[in-house]
């Protein structure tokens, strides 16, 4: 992948009549795009626009007869000092659940890769075992998990006294934070066992005929290696841990309403479209200046595959 | 290369806490609940086929089941032929929008989903009170659902397929154009079986990813509930085993899958 040449030879081309590649077959690659680009351009740019206006509308839908398009820039000063705490709050956690994730995956996408030896595929497969579990289905286990009165786990932990009654981790920011971690996990371990994989062994064995010790071999050679890795881990953890709201839904409290649950309570129940479209567009461009800086980094077509896991 | 104890016992730690949530789902599906009870309890009762056996009783769960079924199946359809030519556009040929396409792929799956799902949903608002296309607009329902997710499936299928267009060993087409082959024939008989793992990839994923999908779904089901929204709305008074069971099935089903494109992925030539 790494590999790909920037100039392709045209592929066409017989060896028989070689000559200047005709002007139908410079539309081939554009004929390929049209479907694709076509949808991507109605549903997901178009409507990235149209949001864009909204936000930028004023008046109520149930009193002064509909939203106007009148250039209301205000709303994004009120969406950000009125959700202030919301936005403090996702951020904080989300900056916790990545850096918790990064901590907790890295050994184990390390060991993988460079242990993993036959087992590699196997131990993979189990790394993303969430995965192939429903999202909600997952949230759900850990609030069984994660239960006051979980007969085989805090409840028990009650009845022995090592834990006090009144402890209780379900409805605190905690739970929301473990749930959060949880669930991108994957996410998270996959672009850094992406990265870690790719590196080429013999410079470990290069390092170490030098008298490199192993953890100088690591800090020297294998971590700056992995760092695309890393980056890609912590944008695809920290970006959707922050539009999270799930995992407060089912395992917080009001104490722990994210961002994400603003902007969905916004736009499905109180109909505040603008209030709701500028917010998302808040979201939208926090995220696109962290892709922008990593493609800028990796370049965009290798940053998509790092972030897929090249898949 | 050798490792010390550490590592190896850390990283069976770690996948013992990666899959603890998949075990409890399997197990409380057999929960013996007790009485008429329908509701899963944190207590293990003890074993039952009966939830198994009879996974499809809740009519409107069924429902929301099949309905999700039908939309993966849709999406997959649509979403594949037009991601798989996205991806073979650019893995393979060079022109000039081609990084500015790419940015925007990234983007598209970079993009957190609470975002695409209101913008979708600003979408369809916009798309039926406008004067004039009012009478194309697709209805909140299973229609919107379907359009939202082919288009969050688009880029994955994209990326899967460039992968394994880039990955291609381009002189077996050479090799097919020098035995006098037409482009088009080197296309069906070398290009096309050797990208196919990656469409096939890249179909399954598609699948799984709108089988799984809540939160964009969420903005724009309208009234047709899938399997992920019955269930979060359920989540509040309590979730029926049956619920442990379809995620099971689900679960089987997408690991035997996964297993399947992985033996396909490895068949190189």
């Amino acid at each position: 992948m790494a590999s790909t040449p920037e100039l392709v030879v045209e592929p066409g081309a017989p060896i028989r009549e070689r000559r200047a590649p005709s002007r139908r077959k410079k539309l081939v690659p554009y004929a390929l795009l049209a479907p694709g680009g076509l949808w991507l351009f109605v549903f997901f740019m178009l409507p990235v626009v149209l949001m864009l206006g909204t936000s930028l509308k004023s008046g109520g839908l149930l009193s002064g007869g509909g939203f106007q398009f009148t250039w209301e820039w205000s709303n994004y000063g009120d969406a950000l000092s009125t959700n202030a705490q919301f936005f403090r709050r996702s951020l904080s956690y989300s900056a916790v659940v990545t850096v918790l994730g990064l901590l907790l995956m890295y050994p184990l996408a390390y060991w993988i890769a460079f242990y993993g030896g036959k087992w590699k595929s196997s131990l993979l497969l189990l790394m993303l075992l969430p995965f192939f579990v429903s999202f909600v289905i997952r949230t759900v286990q850990w609030k069984f998990i994660l239960g006051d009165n979980n007969p085989y786990f805090f409840g028990f932990l009650k009845d022995l006294g090592v834990l006090p009654q009144d402890f209780h981790i379900l409805a605190t920011p905690w739970a929301v934070i473990a749930g959060i971690t949880y669930n991108y996990m994957p996410f998270t371990a996959l672009p850094l066992y992406v990265a870690l994989e790719r590196i080429d062994k013999g410079l470990v064995e290069a390092a170490k005929d030098l008298y490199a010790s192993k953890w100088a071999a690591f800090r020297k050679v294998v971590f700056p290696l992995s760092l695309p890795g890393v980056f890609a881990a912590f944008l695809l953890t920290f970006v959707p841990a922050t539009g999270d709201y799930v995992n407060s839904d089912i395992l917080g409290s009001a104490e722990t309403f994210m961002i994400g649950q603003r902007i969905q309570t916004k736009f499905l129940t109180d109909l505040d479209y603008p209030a709701a479209a500028a917010l998302s567009i808040i979201l939208m461009i926090g995220m696109v200046i962290l892709a922008s800086i990593y493609a800028r980094i990796l370049g965009s077509e290798e940053a998509a595959n790092v972030a897929t896991g090249g898949v | 290369m050798k490792s010390g104890w550490v590592l190896p016992v850390y990283s069976m730690l770690m996948i013992f806490y990666l899959t603890i949530p998949v075990f409890l789902m399997i197990l409380y599906g057999f929960n013996d609940l007790p009485g008429n009870t329908e509701r899963q309890t944190p207590r293990f009762w003890g074993f039952t086929l009966h939830w198994f056996l009879n996974p499809f009783q809740d009519p409107q769960l069924t429902e929301a089941f099949w309905r999700s079924i039908k939309i993966a199946g849709g999406t997959v359809v649509f979403a594949t032929p037009i991601g798989a030519l996205l991806g073979l556009a650019l893995g393979r040929y060079w022109f000039r929008a081609r990084g500015s396409v790419n940015f925007v792929i990234f983007l598209a799956i970079a993009v957190p989903e609470i975002v695409l799902g209101s913008s979708l949903l600003t979408l369809f608002i916009s798309w039926s009170q406008s004067a004039q296309l009012s009478a194309t607009s697709p209805t909140l329902g299973w229609q919107t659902l379907l359009l939202s997710h082919v288009s969050f499936s688009i880029p994955f299928v994209a990326v899967t397929v460039r992968a394994r267009v880039a990955g291609m060993d381009r002189s077996l087409e050479e090799a097919g154009q020098d035995l006098f082959a037409t482009p088009v024939v080197t296309f069906f008989k070398v290009t096309l079986p050797l990208i196919l793992p990656g469409i096939f990839a890249g179909a399954l994923l598609a699948f799984v990813l709108s089988l799984d999908d809540f939160v964009i779904s969420n903005f724009v089901f309208g009234s047709d509930k899938t399997f992920p929204i019955w269930v979060y709305g359920a989540t509040k008074i309590g979730l029926p085993p049956t619920v442990n069971v379809i995620g099971t099935y689900l679960f089987l089903a997408g690991v035997v899958l996964a297993l399947l494109t992985a033996v396909l992925q490895r068949r190189r030539v």
